[in-house]
């Protein structure tokens, strides 16, 4: 192997095997729990916390499967500014139809 | 490269030079770039950029589906109800599987292992098959129910509950009219959602059955894993999609 492989390996992360049999576990862990909780009676928080299930797994994918996590500053710094931009045009949008039925929903 | 053969013979000093240039790294780096790990890191960043506008088209369905479902809340918990969470489950698992083997492919590419990635880029082009095929299932009862949104819409499920065994299982009161017609809406919202998740799904197989024909030809374990990788950051987008809507439109008024 010349000295510009060993360079390049390196540079690059490679994410082991284990790591990803773990998520996986973790994954079908987070769908069964979001599957189970969805029977409960929860009221208003069936969705809270089916949303917050989602967004964990979303997570878990975006780190570990994405490598986000042993990715560069400018990737991870990009990854950010986009979900930040996403929720608050979403906030602005549903504030907005709140605001203009003030009482009526 | 061509290139170097096209420079005339006036410059042959600057065309020995990037001979010698050509000779300190790997092939597959591109001229316009100071090092593999340089063009690395801009091909990740540009589809990055790329999945973000994924996000936000995706978002605003989203978005478009939260605002309705707040102003027809009876019509969407009856409409979705008439969703069979059993499918909505094993394609879940279907999915999450398909992302592991494709993860499982990155490293075989990253490892040079190309048996190993050929099957992983199988494994996953079958998953995402079997995702489509019960994708098919579900629409087919759909389209037999008269659910698709349109001409031949009907609104028996919701006016009389009990002539439907999904509907009657949950116990459904009977809808007013003005209400149930909103059913449509939502049926409207679940196949564009989970068609344009669907369609993301045939253009990534479609990428992956020519992914398996160059990598059966040794093409992405050479050292060079950009397209293995970046392939696979989209795969585990529109499965993080399908997270979203495997939530919204099957789980989130089970209870009910």
């Amino acid at each position: 192997m010349s000295e510009q492989a060993k360079h390049e390996e390196h540079q690059h992360h490679v994410t082991s095997p284990v790591v990803y049999i773990v998520i996986l576990f973790l994954l079908l862990v987070g769908t069964a729990a979001t599957v189970w909780a969805s029977f409960i009676d929860l009221g208003p928080w069936n969705p809270v916390i089916a949303l917050a299930i989602a967004t964990s797994k979303a997570m878990l994918v975006v780190l570990f499967f994405m490598g986000v996590k042993y990715s560069t500053k400018l990737t991870k710094l990009t990854v950010i500014s986009g979900i930040f931009i996403f929720l608050g045009l979403i906030s602005m949008t549903l504030a907005d139809y709140m605001s203009r039925a003030w009482g009526r929903w | 490269m061509s290139d170097s053969t096209a420079i005339p013979h006036g410059t042959q000093a600057v065309a020995d030079t990037e001979h010698s240039a050509h000779a300190e790294h790997p092939p597959y780096q591109r001229h316009h770039f100071q090092s593999v790990e340089q063009q690395a890191d801009t091909t990740n960043f540009a589809m990055w950029l790329f999945l973000l506008t994924e996000v936000m088209f995706f978002g605003g369905l989203f978005t478009a589906y939260l605002i309705y479902r707040n102003w027809y809340y009876p019509a969407f918990v009856a409409a979705s109800h008439q969703l069979d969470v059993r499918w909505g489950t094993l394609n879940t698992l279907v999915l999450i599987l398909s992302s592991f083997t494709m993860a499982m492919g990155v490293w075989c590419s990253e490892t040079r292992r190309k048996n190993g990635l050929v099957l992983c880029l199988i494994l996953t082009f079958t998953l995402g098959m079997a995702f489509l095929g019960i994708k098919t299932i579900e629409y087919h009862e759909k389209y037999e129910k008269h659910h698709i949104p349109g001409m031949h819409y009907s609104l028996q499920s919701f006016l009389d509950p009990a002539s439907d065994e999904a509907s009657a299982s949950y116990g459904d009161k009977p809808l007013p009219l003005d209400m149930a017609r909103h059913t449509e809406i939502y049926f409207f919202l679940y196949f564009a959602m989970t068609g344009m998740h669907a369609l993301h799904m045939i253009i990534g197989i479609a990428i992956l059955g020519y992914m398996i024909f160059r990598a059966r030809a040794g093409a992405y374990t050479t050292g060079h894993v950009t397209f293995v990788e970046n392939f696979g950051l989209y795969w585990h987008f529109v499965d993080i999609i399908w997270i979203y809507l495997f939530a919204l439109l099957y789980l989130i008024s089970r209870h009910q």
